[in-house]
Protein backbone atom coordinates (compact mmCIF):
# COMPACT_ATOMS: atom_id res chain seq x y z
CA UNK A 1 0.00 0.00 0.00
CA UNK A 2 1.25 3.17 -1.14
CA UNK A 3 1.39 6.52 1.50
CA UNK A 4 -1.47 9.08 1.12
CA UNK A 5 -0.69 12.10 -1.02
CA UNK A 6 -2.71 14.60 -2.72
CA UNK A 7 -5.63 16.38 -1.52
CA UNK A 8 -6.34 13.23 0.77
CA UNK A 9 -3.54 13.90 3.03
CA UNK A 10 -3.92 17.38 3.73
CA UNK A 11 -7.33 16.15 4.61
CA UNK A 12 -5.48 12.86 7.30
CA UNK A 13 -3.34 15.13 8.47
CA UNK A 14 -5.60 18.08 9.67
CA UNK A 15 -7.54 15.25 10.96
CA UNK A 16 -5.00 13.97 12.82
CA UNK A 17 -3.57 17.10 14.01
CA UNK A 18 -7.23 17.28 15.96
CA UNK A 19 -7.02 13.99 17.08
CA UNK A 20 -3.18 13.68 18.78
CA UNK A 21 -3.87 17.49 20.23
CA UNK A 22 -7.02 17.02 21.76
CA UNK A 23 -5.79 13.27 23.06
CA UNK A 24 -2.86 14.98 24.71
CA UNK A 25 -4.82 17.76 26.20
CA UNK A 26 -7.40 15.16 27.61
CA UNK A 27 -4.30 12.96 29.11
CA UNK A 28 -2.57 15.97 30.48
CA UNK A 29 -6.27 17.31 32.34
CA UNK A 30 -6.45 13.25 33.66
CA UNK A 31 -2.48 13.42 34.62
CA UNK A 32 -3.00 15.87 37.07
CA UNK A 33 -5.21 13.88 38.35
CA UNK A 34 -3.33 11.10 38.37
CA UNK A 35 -0.21 13.43 40.07
CA UNK A 36 -2.59 14.53 42.78
CA UNK A 37 -3.88 11.34 43.54
CA UNK A 38 -1.17 9.46 43.42
CA UNK A 39 0.53 12.10 45.73
CA UNK A 40 -1.60 11.39 48.31
CA UNK A 41 -1.78 7.70 48.23
CA UNK A 42 2.45 7.86 48.31
CA UNK A 43 1.95 10.40 51.30
CA UNK A 44 -0.90 7.86 53.12
CA UNK A 45 -3.47 10.18 52.40
CA UNK A 46 -6.66 10.87 49.98
CA UNK A 47 -6.56 13.48 47.73
CA UNK A 48 -9.27 15.00 45.49
CA UNK A 49 -12.15 12.21 45.50
CA UNK A 50 -15.42 14.15 45.51
CA UNK A 51 -15.65 15.55 42.03
CA UNK A 52 -17.18 12.22 40.23
CA UNK A 53 -16.42 8.87 40.97
CA UNK A 54 -13.00 8.80 42.62
CA UNK A 55 -12.70 12.38 41.65
CA UNK A 56 -12.03 11.81 37.89
CA UNK A 57 -14.06 14.56 36.95
CA UNK A 58 -11.63 17.08 39.25
CA UNK A 59 -9.72 18.24 36.55
CA UNK A 60 -12.75 19.31 34.59
CA UNK A 61 -14.04 21.62 38.00
CA UNK A 62 -10.30 22.64 38.05
CA UNK A 63 -10.65 23.90 34.31
CA UNK A 64 -13.60 25.74 34.80
CA UNK A 65 -12.50 26.90 38.06
CA UNK A 66 -9.98 28.57 36.47
CA UNK A 67 -11.85 30.08 33.43
CA UNK A 68 -13.70 31.73 36.01
CA UNK A 69 -11.25 33.04 38.45
CA UNK A 70 -10.16 36.79 38.22
CA UNK A 71 -7.29 37.68 36.17
CA UNK A 72 -4.44 39.44 37.55
CA UNK A 73 -2.83 41.84 35.80
CA UNK A 74 0.00 43.66 38.03
CA UNK A 75 0.43 47.31 37.53
CA UNK A 76 4.19 47.60 36.79
CA UNK A 77 4.91 44.94 34.80
CA UNK A 78 5.64 44.75 30.69
CA UNK A 79 2.24 44.22 30.00
CA UNK A 80 3.19 42.61 26.22
CA UNK A 81 5.76 40.43 27.28
CA UNK A 82 3.29 39.10 30.45
CA UNK A 83 0.43 38.25 27.89
CA UNK A 84 3.06 36.49 25.64
CA UNK A 85 5.35 34.46 28.18
CA UNK A 86 2.24 31.98 29.14
CA UNK A 87 1.70 31.06 25.30
CA UNK A 88 5.29 30.64 24.84
CA UNK A 89 5.25 27.93 27.07
CA UNK A 90 2.20 26.73 25.70
CA UNK A 91 3.19 26.42 22.22
CA UNK A 92 6.35 24.73 22.06
CA UNK A 93 5.62 22.01 24.48
CA UNK A 94 2.24 20.69 22.62
CA UNK A 95 4.25 21.28 19.07
CA UNK A 96 7.08 19.03 19.96
CA UNK A 97 5.17 15.40 20.00
CA UNK A 98 3.96 15.90 16.20
CA UNK A 99 6.84 13.82 15.17
CA UNK A 100 6.64 11.27 17.56
CA UNK A 101 5.52 8.02 15.45
CA UNK A 102 2.56 6.41 18.47
CA UNK A 103 1.96 3.38 16.65
CA UNK A 104 2.56 0.89 13.21
CA UNK A 105 0.84 3.16 9.86
CA UNK A 106 -2.97 2.52 9.72
CA UNK A 107 -4.14 1.42 6.12
CA UNK A 108 -6.80 3.57 5.20
CA UNK A 109 -8.85 3.60 2.18
CA UNK A 110 -6.46 6.16 0.92
CA UNK A 111 -3.10 4.60 1.59
CA UNK A 112 -0.87 3.98 4.38
CA UNK A 113 -1.42 6.66 7.12
CA UNK A 114 1.67 7.50 9.25
CA UNK A 115 1.05 7.66 12.79
CA UNK A 116 3.17 10.36 13.23
CA UNK A 117 1.70 14.24 12.60
CA UNK A 118 4.58 15.27 10.47
CA UNK A 119 7.66 12.62 9.80
CA UNK A 120 10.27 14.83 9.26
CA UNK A 121 13.69 14.14 7.55
CA UNK A 122 15.51 16.06 10.49
CA UNK A 123 12.76 13.83 13.24
CA UNK A 124 14.90 14.15 16.69
CA UNK A 125 16.59 17.58 15.85
CA UNK A 126 13.36 19.16 15.48
CA UNK A 127 12.27 18.26 18.73
CA UNK A 128 15.81 19.39 20.02
CA UNK A 129 14.94 22.52 18.08
CA UNK A 130 11.35 23.28 19.09
CA UNK A 131 11.79 22.11 22.86
CA UNK A 132 15.03 24.59 22.97
CA UNK A 133 11.97 27.04 23.10
CA UNK A 134 10.66 25.83 25.49
CA UNK A 135 12.66 28.74 27.70
CA UNK A 136 11.43 31.68 26.47
CA UNK A 137 7.64 31.28 28.31
CA UNK A 138 10.05 30.13 31.55
CA UNK A 139 12.65 33.68 31.01
CA UNK A 140 9.73 36.19 29.65
CA UNK A 141 7.25 35.07 32.52
CA UNK A 142 10.00 35.70 35.12
CA UNK A 143 11.24 38.83 34.01
CA UNK A 144 7.99 40.37 32.58
CA UNK A 145 6.44 40.16 36.04
CA UNK A 146 8.49 42.45 37.54
CA UNK A 147 8.77 40.63 40.69
CA UNK A 148 12.07 39.71 41.90
CA UNK A 149 10.71 35.96 43.29
CA UNK A 150 10.01 35.48 39.49
CA UNK A 151 13.07 37.04 38.32
CA UNK A 152 14.88 34.46 40.13
CA UNK A 153 12.71 31.71 39.12
CA UNK A 154 13.09 32.75 35.24
CA UNK A 155 16.92 32.90 35.84
CA UNK A 156 17.45 29.84 37.44
CA UNK A 157 14.85 28.26 34.22
CA UNK A 158 17.27 29.68 31.78
CA UNK A 159 20.43 28.74 32.40
CA UNK A 160 19.28 25.31 34.03
CA UNK A 161 17.68 24.19 30.70
CA UNK A 162 20.50 25.37 28.80
CA UNK A 163 22.79 23.14 30.95
CA UNK A 164 20.80 20.18 30.83
CA UNK A 165 20.45 20.65 27.26
CA UNK A 166 23.72 20.01 26.05
CA UNK A 167 24.16 17.01 27.93
CA UNK A 168 20.40 15.42 26.52
CA UNK A 169 21.81 16.02 23.58
CA UNK A 170 25.35 14.15 23.92
CA UNK A 171 23.17 11.23 25.36
CA UNK A 172 20.77 11.10 22.41
CA UNK A 173 23.88 11.24 20.07
CA UNK A 174 24.85 7.97 20.83
CA UNK A 175 21.20 6.96 20.17
CA UNK A 176 22.07 8.32 16.35
CA UNK A 177 25.09 6.38 16.06
CA UNK A 178 23.49 3.51 16.93
CA UNK A 179 20.71 3.73 14.63
CA UNK A 180 22.55 5.86 11.66
CA UNK A 181 19.38 8.27 11.16
CA UNK A 182 17.69 10.76 12.75
CA UNK A 183 13.91 10.36 11.62
CA UNK A 184 11.99 8.76 14.08
CA UNK A 185 10.65 5.74 12.40
CA UNK A 186 14.03 5.02 11.23
CA UNK A 187 15.23 4.49 14.92
CA UNK A 188 12.30 2.73 16.11
CA UNK A 189 13.00 0.64 13.02
CA UNK A 190 16.41 -0.05 14.25
CA UNK A 191 15.43 -0.56 17.33
CA UNK A 192 13.03 -3.66 15.70
CA UNK A 193 15.81 -5.48 14.18
CA UNK A 194 17.88 -5.47 17.07
CA UNK A 195 17.36 -5.03 20.89
CA UNK A 196 15.54 -1.99 22.73
CA UNK A 197 18.30 0.65 22.63
CA UNK A 198 18.01 0.78 26.80
CA UNK A 199 20.07 -2.54 26.99
CA UNK A 200 23.00 -1.49 24.46
CA UNK A 201 23.16 2.20 25.30
CA UNK A 202 22.40 1.67 29.08
CA UNK A 203 24.38 4.47 30.55
CA UNK A 204 22.80 6.86 27.62
CA UNK A 205 19.76 6.44 28.77
CA UNK A 206 20.58 7.56 32.66
CA UNK A 207 21.79 10.77 31.66
CA UNK A 208 18.79 11.47 29.28
CA UNK A 209 16.08 10.40 32.15
CA UNK A 210 17.97 12.48 34.56
CA UNK A 211 18.40 15.44 31.97
CA UNK A 212 15.00 15.27 30.71
CA UNK A 213 13.77 15.58 34.18
CA UNK A 214 15.57 18.46 34.27
CA UNK A 215 14.78 19.71 31.25
CA UNK A 216 10.75 19.80 32.24
CA UNK A 217 11.63 21.06 35.72
CA UNK A 218 10.10 18.69 37.72
CA UNK A 219 11.05 17.66 41.05
CA UNK A 220 13.90 17.19 41.73
CA UNK A 221 15.48 20.00 39.29
CA UNK A 222 11.63 22.23 40.14
CA UNK A 223 14.45 25.26 41.31
CA UNK A 224 12.64 27.74 38.86
CA UNK A 225 9.38 27.34 41.09
CA UNK A 226 10.86 26.34 44.20
CA UNK A 227 7.56 26.59 46.73
CA UNK A 228 10.24 27.01 49.56
CA UNK A 229 12.19 29.68 48.41
CA UNK A 230 10.34 31.40 45.66
CA UNK A 231 6.66 31.11 46.48
CA UNK A 232 5.80 29.85 43.05
CA UNK A 233 8.90 31.27 41.26
CA UNK A 234 8.37 32.18 37.46
CA UNK A 235 4.36 31.63 37.35
CA UNK A 236 4.22 33.62 40.79
CA UNK A 237 2.41 37.02 39.40
CA UNK A 238 0.09 34.93 37.17
CA UNK A 239 -3.90 33.48 37.98
CA UNK A 240 -6.37 31.63 36.02
CA UNK A 241 -6.02 30.52 32.59
CA UNK A 242 -2.56 31.96 32.03
CA UNK A 243 -1.25 30.16 35.63
CA UNK A 244 -3.26 26.80 34.04
CA UNK A 245 -1.12 27.48 30.99
CA UNK A 246 2.00 26.79 32.08
CA UNK A 247 0.47 23.64 34.43
CA UNK A 248 -0.59 22.32 30.41
CA UNK A 249 2.44 23.55 29.36
CA UNK A 250 5.20 21.29 32.14
CA UNK A 251 2.38 18.51 31.93
CA UNK A 252 2.99 18.19 28.21
CA UNK A 253 6.50 18.50 28.18
CA UNK A 254 6.35 15.31 30.64
CA UNK A 255 4.29 13.88 27.77
CA UNK A 256 6.69 14.44 25.53
CA UNK A 257 9.99 13.45 27.53
CA UNK A 258 8.33 10.23 28.15
CA UNK A 259 7.58 9.71 24.52
CA UNK A 260 11.19 10.46 23.64
CA UNK A 261 12.57 8.36 26.10
CA UNK A 262 10.73 5.23 25.00
CA UNK A 263 10.91 5.90 21.22
CA UNK A 264 14.84 6.73 21.98
CA UNK A 265 15.50 3.65 24.08
CA UNK A 266 11.95 1.61 24.69
CA UNK A 267 11.50 1.00 20.78
CA UNK A 268 8.86 3.09 20.61
CA UNK A 269 5.53 1.45 19.35
CA UNK A 270 7.80 -2.09 19.70
CA UNK A 271 5.73 -4.89 21.36
CA UNK A 272 8.81 -6.82 23.19
CA UNK A 273 9.55 -10.55 21.89
CA UNK A 274 7.49 -10.82 19.11
CA UNK A 275 8.09 -9.59 15.22
CA UNK A 276 4.60 -9.96 14.22
CA UNK A 277 4.10 -6.01 14.64
CA UNK A 278 6.95 -5.05 12.60
CA UNK A 279 6.84 -6.72 9.21
CA UNK A 280 3.95 -5.07 6.87
CA UNK A 281 1.33 -6.23 6.02
CA UNK A 282 -0.52 -3.62 8.52
CA UNK A 283 -3.73 -3.94 9.61
CA UNK A 284 -5.84 -2.15 11.80
CA UNK A 285 -5.54 -4.43 14.89
CA UNK A 286 -1.37 -3.94 14.50
CA UNK A 287 -2.29 -0.36 14.96
CA UNK A 288 -4.28 -0.67 17.81
CA UNK A 289 -1.78 -3.26 19.35
CA UNK A 290 1.37 -0.88 18.74
CA UNK A 291 -0.93 1.89 19.90
CA UNK A 292 -1.79 0.34 23.30
CA UNK A 293 2.30 -0.39 23.56
CA UNK A 294 3.70 2.54 23.27
CA UNK A 295 1.03 4.33 25.47
CA UNK A 296 1.75 1.84 28.25
CA UNK A 297 5.47 2.96 28.59
CA UNK A 298 4.75 5.96 28.00
CA UNK A 299 2.31 6.35 30.76
CA UNK A 300 5.02 4.30 33.32
CA UNK A 301 7.47 7.05 32.79
CA UNK A 302 4.74 9.65 33.12
CA UNK A 303 4.03 7.39 36.86
CA UNK A 304 8.00 7.55 37.34
CA UNK A 305 8.01 11.40 37.13
CA UNK A 306 4.85 11.38 39.76
CA UNK A 307 6.98 9.08 41.55
CA UNK A 308 10.11 10.45 41.48
CA UNK A 309 8.57 14.09 42.92
CA UNK A 310 7.17 12.26 46.03
CA UNK A 311 10.42 10.07 46.49
CA UNK A 312 13.53 12.61 45.93
CA UNK A 313 13.92 16.48 47.79
CA UNK A 314 15.07 19.48 45.87
CA UNK A 315 18.58 20.08 44.84
CA UNK A 316 20.26 22.81 45.90
CA UNK A 317 21.21 25.33 42.80
CA UNK A 318 24.64 24.58 42.50
CA UNK A 319 24.61 20.64 43.34
CA UNK A 320 22.26 21.28 40.25
CA UNK A 321 25.05 22.66 38.23
CA UNK A 322 27.67 20.38 39.31
CA UNK A 323 25.36 17.31 38.56
CA UNK A 324 25.11 19.33 35.17
CA UNK A 325 28.03 20.24 34.16
CA UNK A 326 30.90 18.07 36.11
CA UNK A 327 29.19 14.96 36.33
CA UNK A 328 26.26 14.87 33.11
CA UNK A 329 28.24 15.95 30.72
CA UNK A 330 31.52 14.48 31.43
CA UNK A 331 29.68 11.53 31.31
CA UNK A 332 27.68 11.85 28.54
CA UNK A 333 30.48 13.20 26.47
CA UNK A 334 33.01 9.83 26.91
CA UNK A 335 30.34 8.00 26.41
CA UNK A 336 29.66 9.18 23.28
CA UNK A 337 33.30 8.60 22.01
CA UNK A 338 33.10 4.69 23.68
CA UNK A 339 29.95 3.93 21.91
CA UNK A 340 31.66 5.31 18.55
CA UNK A 341 34.37 3.08 18.89
CA UNK A 342 32.59 0.28 19.88
CA UNK A 343 30.70 0.56 16.98
CA UNK A 344 33.70 1.07 14.49
CA UNK A 345 35.70 -2.17 16.10
CA UNK A 346 31.92 -4.07 15.55
CA UNK A 347 32.06 -2.96 11.79
CA UNK A 348 35.79 -3.56 11.23
CA UNK A 349 35.12 -7.10 12.83
CA UNK A 350 32.27 -7.76 10.14
CA UNK A 351 29.20 -7.84 12.84
CA UNK A 352 26.26 -6.93 11.10
CA UNK A 353 23.69 -4.78 12.72
CA UNK A 354 21.50 -7.16 15.01
CA UNK A 355 21.02 -8.76 18.01
CA UNK A 356 24.58 -10.20 18.89
CA UNK A 357 25.67 -6.83 17.63
CA UNK A 358 23.66 -5.07 20.01
CA UNK A 359 24.71 -7.86 22.61
CA UNK A 360 28.36 -6.87 22.34
CA UNK A 361 27.61 -3.18 23.25
CA UNK A 362 24.99 -4.03 26.04
CA UNK A 363 28.47 -5.99 27.22
CA UNK A 364 30.39 -3.13 27.18
CA UNK A 365 27.76 -0.46 28.86
CA UNK A 366 27.09 -2.69 31.47
CA UNK A 367 30.19 -2.76 32.35
CA UNK A 368 30.98 1.19 31.98
CA UNK A 369 27.50 1.84 34.05
CA UNK A 370 28.41 -0.44 37.08
CA UNK A 371 31.90 1.30 37.20
CA UNK A 372 29.93 4.56 36.86
CA UNK A 373 27.42 3.75 39.59
CA UNK A 374 29.89 2.25 41.73
CA UNK A 375 32.05 5.21 41.21
CA UNK A 376 29.31 8.48 41.65
CA UNK A 377 27.52 6.10 45.13
CA UNK A 378 29.77 7.47 48.09
CA UNK A 379 28.09 4.70 49.87
CA UNK A 380 29.96 2.58 47.66
CA UNK A 381 26.74 0.18 47.26
CA UNK A 382 23.45 2.41 46.65
CA UNK A 383 22.65 3.04 49.76
CA UNK A 384 20.50 5.79 51.80
CA UNK A 385 20.65 7.17 55.37
CA UNK A 386 19.09 3.92 56.81
CA UNK A 387 21.95 1.74 55.85
CA UNK A 388 24.36 3.63 57.08
CA UNK A 389 22.54 3.61 60.37
CA UNK A 390 22.64 -0.03 60.41
CA UNK A 391 25.84 -0.20 60.20
CA UNK A 392 26.34 2.65 63.10
CA UNK A 393 23.92 -0.13 64.94
CA UNK A 394 26.08 -3.43 64.35
CA UNK A 395 28.94 -1.39 65.05
CA UNK A 396 27.76 -0.55 68.66
CA UNK A 397 26.14 -3.94 69.16
CA UNK A 398 29.86 -4.99 68.38
CA UNK A 399 31.71 -2.84 70.75
CA UNK A 400 28.92 -3.69 73.19
CA UNK A 401 29.59 -7.54 72.80
CA UNK A 402 33.16 -6.68 73.35
CA UNK A 403 33.00 -4.45 76.44
CA UNK A 404 30.82 -7.28 78.23
CA UNK B 1 2.75 28.06 -2.99
CA UNK B 2 6.49 27.78 -2.02
CA UNK B 3 7.13 31.78 -3.20
CA UNK B 4 3.90 32.54 -1.54
CA UNK B 5 5.68 31.49 1.72
CA UNK B 6 8.81 32.68 0.91
CA UNK B 7 7.75 36.11 0.51
CA UNK B 8 5.99 35.82 4.04
CA UNK B 9 8.68 34.50 5.83
CA UNK B 10 11.22 36.98 4.26
CA UNK B 11 8.94 39.88 5.27
CA UNK B 12 8.57 38.87 8.69
CA UNK B 13 12.68 38.03 8.80
CA UNK B 14 13.13 41.85 7.55
CA UNK B 15 10.37 43.23 9.07
CA UNK B 16 11.37 41.81 12.22
CA UNK B 17 14.96 42.49 11.75
CA UNK B 18 13.79 46.25 11.61
CA UNK B 19 11.86 46.03 14.61
CA UNK B 20 14.93 44.68 16.51
CA UNK B 21 17.15 47.42 16.02
CA UNK B 22 14.96 50.28 16.11
CA UNK B 23 13.17 49.20 19.37
CA UNK B 24 14.80 51.08 22.63
CA UNK B 25 14.43 47.96 25.23
CA UNK B 26 17.02 45.87 25.13
CA UNK B 27 14.63 42.46 26.24
CA UNK B 28 12.13 43.17 22.89
CA UNK B 29 15.32 44.01 20.53
CA UNK B 30 16.22 40.00 21.51
CA UNK B 31 12.85 38.48 21.13
CA UNK B 32 12.43 40.70 17.21
CA UNK B 33 15.89 39.37 16.90
CA UNK B 34 15.12 35.80 17.60
CA UNK B 35 12.02 36.01 15.58
CA UNK B 36 14.18 36.92 12.74
CA UNK B 37 15.94 33.90 13.04
CA UNK B 38 12.87 31.21 13.46
CA UNK B 39 11.99 33.29 9.78
CA UNK B 40 15.40 32.52 8.56
CA UNK B 41 14.95 29.04 9.28
CA UNK B 42 11.38 28.51 7.98
CA UNK B 43 13.75 29.74 4.42
CA UNK B 44 16.03 27.23 4.82
CA UNK B 45 13.39 24.89 4.51
CA UNK B 46 11.88 25.92 2.19
CA UNK B 47 15.56 25.44 0.25
CA UNK B 48 15.08 21.83 1.73
CA UNK B 49 18.14 22.42 3.97
CA UNK B 50 16.51 20.92 6.64
CA UNK B 51 19.13 20.52 8.90
CA UNK B 52 20.55 23.85 8.51
CA UNK B 53 17.04 24.77 9.59
CA UNK B 54 17.57 23.13 12.77
CA UNK B 55 20.65 23.99 13.57
CA UNK B 56 19.22 27.85 13.30
CA UNK B 57 16.47 27.30 15.34
CA UNK B 58 18.39 25.27 18.34
CA UNK B 59 21.66 26.96 18.32
CA UNK B 60 20.40 30.56 17.60
CA UNK B 61 16.80 31.03 18.77
CA UNK B 62 17.31 27.95 21.20
CA UNK B 63 20.71 28.75 22.97
CA UNK B 64 22.69 31.95 22.14
CA UNK B 65 19.17 34.31 22.45
CA UNK B 66 18.19 32.24 25.77
CA UNK B 67 22.28 33.57 27.32
CA UNK B 68 21.35 36.93 25.69
CA UNK B 69 18.42 37.45 27.33
CA UNK B 70 20.05 35.71 30.58
CA UNK B 71 22.81 38.43 30.49
CA UNK B 72 19.91 40.93 29.58
CA UNK B 73 18.25 40.38 33.02
CA UNK B 74 20.73 39.41 35.16
CA UNK B 75 21.98 43.32 34.23
CA UNK B 76 18.66 44.60 34.66
CA UNK B 77 19.00 46.46 31.31
CA UNK B 78 15.12 46.66 31.20
CA UNK B 79 14.25 50.39 31.02
CA UNK B 80 15.13 52.26 28.11
CA UNK B 81 18.69 54.29 28.07
CA UNK B 82 20.07 56.83 26.07
CA UNK B 83 21.07 55.70 22.56
CA UNK B 84 24.71 54.44 21.82
CA UNK B 85 24.61 56.05 18.14
CA UNK B 86 25.96 59.47 19.42
CA UNK B 87 27.26 62.36 17.25
CA UNK B 88 26.97 63.28 13.86
CA UNK B 89 29.95 60.98 13.08
CA UNK B 90 28.43 58.51 14.05
CA UNK B 91 25.41 58.55 11.55
CA UNK B 92 27.65 59.45 9.10
CA UNK B 93 29.56 56.15 9.70
CA UNK B 94 26.42 54.25 9.84
CA UNK B 95 25.25 55.75 6.94
CA UNK B 96 28.21 54.91 4.89
CA UNK B 97 28.09 51.41 5.87
CA UNK B 98 24.72 50.67 5.35
CA UNK B 99 24.73 52.07 1.57
CA UNK B 100 28.02 50.14 0.96
CA UNK B 101 25.70 47.02 2.17
CA UNK B 102 23.23 47.97 -0.49
CA UNK B 103 25.53 48.80 -2.96
CA UNK B 104 26.83 45.32 -2.47
CA UNK B 105 23.37 43.10 -2.62
CA UNK B 106 22.43 44.62 -5.24
CA UNK B 107 25.75 44.00 -7.45
CA UNK B 108 25.21 40.11 -5.81
CA UNK B 109 21.57 40.34 -7.04
CA UNK B 110 22.81 41.53 -10.80
CA UNK B 111 25.40 38.79 -10.99
CA UNK B 112 25.05 35.93 -13.26
CA UNK B 113 26.43 32.75 -10.77
CA UNK B 114 28.55 30.80 -12.42
CA UNK B 115 27.41 27.29 -13.92
CA UNK B 116 29.50 24.87 -12.02
CA UNK B 117 27.76 26.36 -8.63
CA UNK B 118 24.11 26.14 -10.21
CA UNK B 119 22.25 22.57 -9.65
CA UNK B 120 19.49 21.41 -11.44
CA UNK B 121 16.30 21.62 -9.95
CA UNK B 122 15.54 19.37 -7.32
CA UNK B 123 19.12 17.91 -6.24
CA UNK B 124 18.99 18.74 -3.00
CA UNK B 125 15.14 17.49 -2.62
CA UNK B 126 17.00 14.67 -4.28
CA UNK B 127 19.81 14.28 -2.20
CA UNK B 128 17.89 14.38 1.27
CA UNK B 129 15.52 11.98 -0.16
CA UNK B 130 18.28 9.32 -0.71
CA UNK B 131 20.36 9.61 2.06
CA UNK B 132 18.91 11.27 4.71
CA UNK B 133 19.25 15.18 5.86
CA UNK B 134 22.24 14.78 7.86
CA UNK B 135 24.23 12.51 5.95
CA UNK B 136 23.81 14.79 3.27
CA UNK B 137 25.46 17.52 5.33
CA UNK B 138 27.91 15.49 7.75
CA UNK B 139 29.41 13.82 4.64
CA UNK B 140 31.27 16.67 3.01
CA UNK B 141 31.91 18.32 6.17
CA UNK B 142 33.88 15.24 7.69
CA UNK B 143 35.58 13.86 4.68
CA UNK B 144 36.28 16.85 2.06
CA UNK B 145 36.21 19.91 4.52
CA UNK B 146 37.66 18.17 7.54
CA UNK B 147 40.45 20.28 7.84
CA UNK B 148 39.05 23.84 7.90
CA UNK B 149 36.20 21.87 10.28
CA UNK B 150 39.08 21.31 12.74
CA UNK B 151 40.51 24.34 12.44
CA UNK B 152 37.25 26.29 13.19
CA UNK B 153 36.98 23.89 16.55
CA UNK B 154 40.10 25.58 17.46
CA UNK B 155 39.38 28.92 17.06
CA UNK B 156 36.56 28.30 19.35
CA UNK B 157 38.55 26.68 21.28
CA UNK B 158 40.77 29.97 21.75
CA UNK B 159 37.69 31.54 21.93
CA UNK B 160 36.59 29.66 25.37
CA UNK B 161 39.89 29.72 26.92
CA UNK B 162 39.77 33.69 26.16
CA UNK B 163 36.52 34.00 27.88
CA UNK B 164 37.15 32.41 31.01
CA UNK B 165 40.51 33.94 31.30
CA UNK B 166 38.97 37.27 30.87
CA UNK B 167 36.35 36.65 33.41
CA UNK B 168 38.21 34.61 35.86
CA UNK B 169 41.79 37.03 36.25
CA UNK B 170 43.10 34.60 38.93
CA UNK B 171 42.55 31.15 38.63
Amino acid sequence: MTPVSGAAFVWISLIKILVVFSGLLTLIAFWTWVERRGAAWIQNRLGPNRVGPEGLFQPVADGLKNFIKEETLPPFSDRFLFVLAPMMAFTPALITFAVVPFASPLPTPWGLVNSAIADLPIGFLFILAISSLGVYGVVLAGWSSNNKYSLLGGLRGSAQMISYEVSMGLAAVAVLVLSGNITMNEIVARQQQSLWFVLPLFVAFMTFLIASFAETNRLPFDLPEAEAELIAGYHTEYSSMKFAMFYIAEYSNMVTASALLVTLFLGGWDIPFTAWDNTPPWTVLKFVATFAAFWAKVLFFMFGYVWVRWTLPRFRYDQLMDLGWKVLLPVALAYVMVVAVAVWALEALGVAFGVPYALALTAVSAVLGALLIWGLDHNRVIGGSASRQRARWRADAARAKGAA
Amino acid sequence: MTLIAFWVFSGIAIGSAFLCITRRSPVASALWLVNTLFSLAAIYVLLDAHFIAAAQVLVYAGAIMVLFLFVIMLLNLGRAEPSDLKGAWGRVVAGVAGLVLAGELIVLRLAVPPGELVLPPGTVAGTVAARGAVRAVAQPLFQSYLVPFEITSLLLLAAIVGAVVLAKRRL
